[in-house]
């Protein structure tokens, strides 16, 4: 066993990593540390960073790949190791969400030979198991994680705040916090029960049915998590530092400068966005095509393209952002402390290190976790049209793509449409909560009103 | 206001040239005329001199960028690049790899899509503002939290779902309307009322979103506290001073769309069978005919550029304030 790194896989985790820093960095200034407290003061904004926080802990899960030689398989990552229940199994096509035979009949052959039309029996289920028995286990399980981890939650509480355990958890009990941490808890709570009991029964039953194929439907709607995380996080790495650069130069430098940046976006944004990437998009599957050499696996190929698509949704999602940082920056340079400051024979690397950047960041934040569900959404319809990720890929926007056929159907195969469409609700309904108090809190615009 | 409208056009060569430049990188560059004839050949076997007969064939048997054997200026004219741009200038798109005539297909296809287009475009601008206005009258209660929990919710869900749930309810289960097709004139009636109810639904949350607080920022000026001071109903504040004042900024974000109408919607047209400009550009790119691909971004900026221009002209007859220079 041996891990490996993808190239998203580096992305994403050096993006973790960087966001900590950042964090630390920030978080001793003050005005900073009670801007976030009052985003997390509102408990819709704590419940929705919870169900982002546990979307992205999936997303981070599979995003350690390791190889196996002894077994024979190929690129594994921790998730489908946990879920190597469902990833490895195969029924014959389309069965409901916890039934016990396919959902169609197929023509067969009896003992006797007489030829009948029966519902054949799926494979990998376990009939003999008791729903209720195994839902009390799960149930019990998820409850025991949630009591160790809220302990030791609490526990970290009463030692920061210095008060004793049970003072702490009167406090939460009722209401006290100046974080609403019993929402918090009860969610985590919530969440916590639907996936231990959503596990469990996964090992005895497709709990959201099977496909076409007859994959399990709940395997690729979490491994498609992964694609939808880093689509929406990843081209933001992208094009931040694109537009941070050119924006502030623009609006710091003016001149021929800022001529030169203005007629670069205002370029870029004349394409219709949709027609531009469809347009690179088909560019790079022909280059793929042509140098299937480049690849040694499947998985291989099947990254290197969402790579290639968050890059080609970076270059045409920075030029909003280019657009409100050179604004802000020429308002900002024409404020009495940056005119000092350059008096004072400041550099200019200087002058935006300390003045500009701080300054603009609320923009930036702001437009971060704006942007991140429009990202999602995006991914599902550039998917549909097929200048999306691989088709091998696991993503809501190819099980849309792959089931659009299926509500036609007699009788009528819901789920997989279903699952998708449900997975990536939550998603984005987070992030649009979350990110509405973020704007709320951080915009200085709207404070006023 | 002649001279202005010329200024403007001319502003946008530069601009359309750089479209040019970026759709030429991508098809040219990237992907070199040897690599497309090697795709259409087929991968066994093409010979050289094949290569060089199907890029003459198709007219790609030019230097990209330099041509060093053409004497004079033609050495820069004489290329691939500046022949491609001008024909796109004069709107001759050439053919597609199926032999038809782009420009031809452009034109037939432009009015199913703006049969579609232009429906949804104005109830939804009909409805997003009546009913942000109806929420900013209650503003502040509970019909305004429900509402906008209502208008995040709408947000939040994939646009695929409204058109795949509004078939299979009004379609399958109810037979109120064909699932897909298209007629034109006043009997494709029946085809088009689907489309544009799911596209005004799909658009229903963010755009209520965004013309309340359009307005919620105006409410706030001292024009309106003026007009309560003399004792106006609310109501009246509202159509006769608010909603006059807020179309200004309303129409930045409208008058630009008008143009990009002709392109139609990729997904509508794919999914209700619409043969419009939409379905054309989905089958191109499914079919990786880099011609029409070509072609539909070309007029999709062009069709911008318009709207931006047409933007700037409709501030002068609304804002007396704007001068042109």
């Amino acid at each position: 066993m041996s891990l490996t790194l993808l190239w998203t896989d580096g992305l994403i985790w050096g993006l973790i990593a960087a966001l900590a820093a950042w964090g630390r960095i920030v978080s001793r200034s003050v005005q900073v540390r009670r801007q976030w407290m009052q985003v997390f003061e509102s408990k819709v904004a704590m419940v929705s960073a919870i169900v982002l926080l546990f979307y992205v802990l999936l997303a981070l899960l599979d995003s350690i790949h390791f190889t196996q030689q002894e077994a024979g398989q190929g690129l594994q990552s921790v998730l489908d190791a946990l879920l190597a229940h469902l990833a490895t199994v195969q029924e014959r096509t389309y069965s409901a969400p916890f039934a016990l035979t396919e959902y169609n009949r197929t023509l067969q052959t009896l003992e006797d030979g007489t030829v009948a039309m029966l519902y054949q029996p799926l494979q990998h289920i376990n009939p003999a198991a008791s729903m209720l028995w195994e839902s009390g286990k799960a149930l019990l399980a998820g409850l025991l994680i949630f009591t160790l981890a809220t302990a030791v939650h609490l526990l970290w509480r009463s030692r920061v705040n210095d008060v004793s355990f049970v003072a702490q958890a009167r406090a939460v009990w009722q209401g006290r916090t100046q974080l609403p941490w019993k929402t918090a808890y009860l969610t985590v709570l919530l969440l916590l029960l639907a996936m231990s009991w959503l596990y469990q029964l996964s090992f005895s039953y497709h709990v959201l049915g099977t496909d076409k194929v007859g994959g399990d439907v709940l395997y690729e709607s979490l491994k498609s998590i992964r694609t939808g995380v880093l689509i929406g996080v990843l081209t933001t790495l992208v094009m931040l530092p694109v537009a941070l650069l050119l924006g502030i130069a623009a609006g710091l430098f003016k001149g021929w400068v800022d001529d030169v940046i203005q007629y670069l976006y205002t370029t870029l944004n004349s394409i219709p966005g949709v027609l531009l990437i469809a347009a690179a998009v088909l560019v790079m599957q022909v280059m793929i095509g042509n140098h299937p050499e480049w690849f040694s696996s499947t998985e291989e190929r099947a990254d290197m393209r969402l790579l290639f698509l968050v890059l080609i949704l970076g270059m045409t999602s920075w030029t909003g952002l280019c657009r409100l940082l050179r604004a802000e920056t020429l308002k900002i340079s024409q404020i009495e402390f940056v005119t000092a400051a350059r008096a004072f024979g400041v550099s200019r690397f200087t002058i935006i290190g300390r003045h500009i950047l701080p300054n603009v960041m609320h923009i930036v934040l702001i437009a971060v976790v704006l942007d991140f569900s429009g990202l999602v959404l995006a991914e599902a319809v550039l998917s549909y049209v097929g200048v999306g990720v691989d088709p091998t890929m696991h993503s809501w926007g190819n099980m849309i793509n792959q089931a659009r056929l299926e509500m036609a159907r007699e009788p009528m195969v819901w789920w997989s449409l279903f699952a998708a469409f449900i997975f990536m609700f939550c998603l984005v309904l987070a992030a649009n909560l979350f990110s509405d108090r973020v704007q709320r809190v951080l915009d200085p615009r709207s404070q006023t009103s | 206001m002649l001279a202005y409208i010329i200024r403007r056009l001319l502003f946008a060569v530069p601009i359309l040239i750089g479209v040019n430049l970026i759709t030429f990188a991508l098809f040219f560059m990237v992907n070199t005329p040897e690599d497309m004839a090697r795709a259409q050949l087929g991968a066994k076997q093409t010979t050289p001199e094949m290569i060089a007969a199907w890029k003459a064939d198709h007219g790609y048997d030019k230097p990209l960028f330099f041509n060093g054997e053409a004497p004079g200026l033609s050495k820069i004219s004489d290329t691939l690049f500046v022949e491609e741009s001008l024909k796109l200038f004069v709107f001759d798109f050439g053919q597609s790899d199926s032999g038809r005539q782009i420009s031809a297909d452009i034109y037939e296809r432009m009015w199913p899509s703006l049969q579609i287009a232009l429906p949804t475009f104005v109830i939804a601008l009909v409805t997003n503002i009546a009913l942000a206005l109806l929420i900013v009258l209650f503003r502040g209660s509970v019909l305004d939290t429900a509402s906008m929990m209502v208008a995040v919710a709408i947000m939040s869900v994939s646009g695929l779902f409204y058109i795949i749930a509004g078939q299979l309810l009004f379609s399958k289960i109810w037979h109120w309307v064909p699932i897909s097709g298209y007629e034109g004139g006043w009997d494709g009636l029946k085809f088009v009322v689907l489309p544009v109810v799911i596209g005004v639904f799909a658009g229903l949350g963010s755009g209520v979103r965004w013309y309340r607080s359009l307005f919620l920022e105006e409410i706030n000026k001292d024009y309106v506290r003026t007009a309560r001071a003399k004792g106006l109903s609310e109501i009246k504040v509202l159509f006769g001073h608010v909603l006059q004042n807020g179309l200004l900024p309303i129409l930045t974000g409208v008058v630009v769309v008008i143009p990009t109408l002709f392109m139609g919607s990729l997904i509508m047209e794919s999914f209700f069978g619409i043969p419009g400009l939409g379905s054309y550009t989905i089958d191109a790119i499914n079919a990786q005919d880099f011609a029409i691909v070509k072609a539909m971004v070309f007029l999709g900026s062009v069709l911008y550029i318009v709207g931006l221009i047409l933007t700037d002209i409709s501030y002068t007859y609304f804002d007396p304030r704007v001068r042109l220079q």
